[in-house]
């Protein structure tokens, strides 16, 4: 008996998480059926789903492995500009939208992927903070790079260079990626429903993987790493898992948002960006998926609203995280917080009990 | 069979020296080799003790010469020792002894300076914390160490790592495979559980526990890893002596059911005199007795250890 209540506690709080983000969805677009939606939010919509996903995939490093990475936006950079290459080319030999767009997708994952993997390798061998180090200039050589690469494409295909858009020798065609102008003429697939179907994907991707023996592996690594060697845990595999399906997933997340847009910038996946990604996880609090969604859909949507703060933006994140940083890692105020949650916890009690008599029923038939 | 171990090495290294003998001087090899006939081969004396039940099986555990150096201090030096299949043995020795670094030494957290690890034979030379785990010899930590975020059967399933498969695209959508661990995951750790009575806890957050059930969980958590060998580092620190007594119950419960062998560092000496069969007295860093319990409540060199040479005695004499 016992046991079924507590089983279903995270069941039940997965199927929270998966209701609100289908209720939103399902709210959003009676809204805009009905006109109700001014056009800067619709504008926003898919952005606030690509940084939904971000949100959940940092979560998986920084929330469930533990571990510091800076330079998640690298990840989506990766992502979006081999998503919109491949986006590009197959987008004059197929007419679907939909499956242009899944396979670009597909392909952004796998080359966020290898880039996670080939950045995670060396870093998770070693004990420490080096994560943190190695990612902040993987995000920055990454936007070096990208800020020197020129793809075009013709009719034999397409081409790369590093040096200019002359130097691709193109015979007619166009040019996809320049440089720093970054790209242009990008076919603009994206859409909610796209967003959504991808929230819904990276949300079953990471529950199920919590939730799963690899899961409590990452997770046991996070808690205690020496305990988790002694009962016979390849540290440097789980950690590697947890980095490399975090990567992918931002990659993914990065094709969904560089084409909801006719042209983007390197420049536009910087060190700031990634910042932004942590202040959702953190003020979503560490672990909590569902908090940081919710920070992610808030903090996208706030800035637009208050356009009067400006520039000042990046100073108030800067002050919040660290705020929020002090708060859960001083003891004082750690036990205060802990002592009002015991006593709504207490007050919340008899409805609680309810509800678990309730579940108890129905899973007796 | 463990004395084989050993001679077969001592002859290797024989071999080495008649090797380098060759090469430095061909007319002093022959030499050897004319004599050879006119050796005297003895017994090499042995300090190692097993139980007498075990004595005709490889024991689970050798170590020979094992040392390690922090800086200056010799933190443990020479260390040997044998256990048999199925013994409950004990280390101890006053704080500071360097108890806690051999558990350390056997279980590769620190890299041995010197010596040789065996388990059931295989040397743990180039293995790793967790590699030492899958050749069979699982610990308890001193210093409580559990994944206090995760729930008591989470614990032990996470002890199970390596008993239970399941890949991580099976986990990820949710394939047939994962369904059916997650059951096997589920269905062994209550029992493991069921050895200390925990059944009941079994979704309380580990951080969360009384003292007493967090040691009592580590054990089942090391049990989890199906073990031939269990390391408890003070499996009663902080228990009253009710619940150290039925402790003592529990971990030749443990011996006999799993038949694997136990060894235990403590300070209550009940407890150790109560159910270890081979004790190894630690002091500086170096085992200055072995023996059963009696022959160690009676040895003089531990009786110094522990109470200090008590010199207005000698005087007297
Ligand atoms: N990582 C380390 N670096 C330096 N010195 C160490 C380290 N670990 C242990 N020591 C030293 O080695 C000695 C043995 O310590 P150890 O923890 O093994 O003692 P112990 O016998 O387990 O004592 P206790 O009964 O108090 O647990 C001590 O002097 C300790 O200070
Ligand atoms: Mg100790």
């Amino acid at each position: 008996m016992e046991r079924i209540k507590n089983l279903n506690k995270t069941t039940r709080s997965n199927i929270i998480t998966f209701a609100i983000v289908i209720v939103a969805f399902v709210v959003m677009q009676a809204l805009i059926a009905a006109h109700a939606v001014s056009h800067s939010i619709i504008g926003l919509l898919v952005p606030i789903c690509a940084y939904v996903c971000m949100s959940i995939s940092l979560n998986l490093v920084v929330g469930i492995s533990g571990e510091l990475s800076l330079g998640h936006a690298g990840f989506m950079s990766v992502g979006a500009f081999s998503g919109l290459v491949v986006a590009s080319y197959l987008n004059a030999s197929i007419n679907s939208v939909p499956l242009c767009l899944f396979v670009s997708i597909v392909v952004a994952g796998i080359f966020a992927a290898i880039a996670g993997f080939l950045v995670g390798l060396p870093v998770m061998r070693l004990r420490g903070d080096y994560l943190a180090i190695v990612t902040l200039a993987f995000g920055e050589i990454i936007k070096n790079l990208l800020n020197n690469l020129y793809v075009g494409m013709d009719a034999k295909g397409l081409h790369f260079s590093m040096k200019s858009a002359q130097a691709l020798g193109m015979d007619g065609g166009k040019i996809l990626i320049e440089g720093p102008k970054g790209a242009v003429g990008i076919p603009q697939l994206s859409s909610f429903v796209a967003g959504f179907i991808l929230i819904l994907f990276t949300l079953i991707v990471v529950l199920n993987l919590v939730n799963s023996r690899t899961g409590r592996a990452i997770m046991a690594v996070r808690d205690n790493r020496i305990a988790a060697e002694s009962v016979g845990i390849n540290v440097t595999k789980y950690r590697l898992i947890a980095f490399v399906v975090s990567a992918a997933l931002a990659g993914m997340a990065g094709a969904l948002y560089a084409m909801n847009f006719s042209s983007i910038a390197p420049k536009k996946f910087d060190f700031n960006t990634s910042i932004l990604v942590l202040v959702f996880v953190v003020l979503g609090g560490m672990g909590n998926i569902r908090g940081g969604m919710i920070a992610a859909a808030v903090l996208t949507v706030l800035p637009e609203q208050l356009r009067f703060i400006g520039d000042y933006r990046m100073l108030i994140y800067s002050v919040v995280l660290i705020g929020v940083m002090i708060v859960t890692n001083n003891p004082k105020i750690q036990r205060v917080l802990g002592d009002f949650k015991e006593r709504f916890r207490r007050r919340g009690n008899g409805a609680a009990q309810e509800v678990d008599s309730l579940e108890g029923g129905a899973s007796d038939e | 069979m463990s004395s084989d171990v050993r001679e077969v090495k001592g002859s290797q290294s024989v071999a080495a020296t008649e090797k380098k003998a060759d090469a430095l001087s061909a007319e002093k090899g022959k030499r050897d080799a004319s004599t050879g006939g006119n050796v005297k081969m003895v017994p090499v004396p042995s300090d190692s003790i097993v139980p007498e039940r075990d004595a005709n099986k490889s024991p689970v555990l050798e170590c020979r010469h094992l040392g390690i150096d922090f800086g200056g201090l010799r933190a443990v030096d020479d260390f040997n020792m044998m256990i048999g299949r199925t013994e409950i043995a004990g280390l101890i020795g006053p704080n500071g002894a360097g108890k806690t670094t051999a558990f350390n030494l056997l279980t590769k957290v620190y890299n041995p300076t010197r010596g040789t690890v065996l388990i059931d034979g295989v040397d743990t030379a180039g293995m790793d914390i967790s590699k030492v785990s899958k050749a069979g010899i699982a610990r308890t930590f001193q210093n409580i160490r559990l994944f206090n975020s995760l729930t008591v059967e989470e614990n032990v399933r996470i002890g199970l790592h390596n008993q239970i498969k399941c890949g991580m695209w099976s986990g990820m959508f949710r394939l047939p495979r994962h369904w059916a661990s997650e059951k096997e995951f589920h269905n062994k750790s209550l029992e493991l559980l069921d050895v200390f009575h925990m059944a009941g806890n079994a979704n309380e957050v580990a951080g969360s526990l009384p003292y007493g059930a967090q040691r009592r969980l580590e054990i089942v958590r090391a049990l989890a890893t199906n073990p031939k060998l269990l390391l408890l580092d003070e499996p009663a620190a902080g228990m009253n002596p009710s619940e150290t007594a039925e402790l003592m119950e529990t971990i030749v419960r443990i011996r006999d059911e799993f038949q694997i062998a136990i060894l235990l560092i403590e300070h209550d000496m009940d407890l150790v005199m109560g159910i270890c069969e081979g004790i190894a007295v630690l002091n500086f860093g170096k085992i200055i007795a072995k023996g059963t319990p009696k022959e160690i409540q009676s040895d003089q060199q531990v009786i110094e250890a522990y109470l200090g040479k008590q010199d207005d005695a000698k005087d007297g004499e």
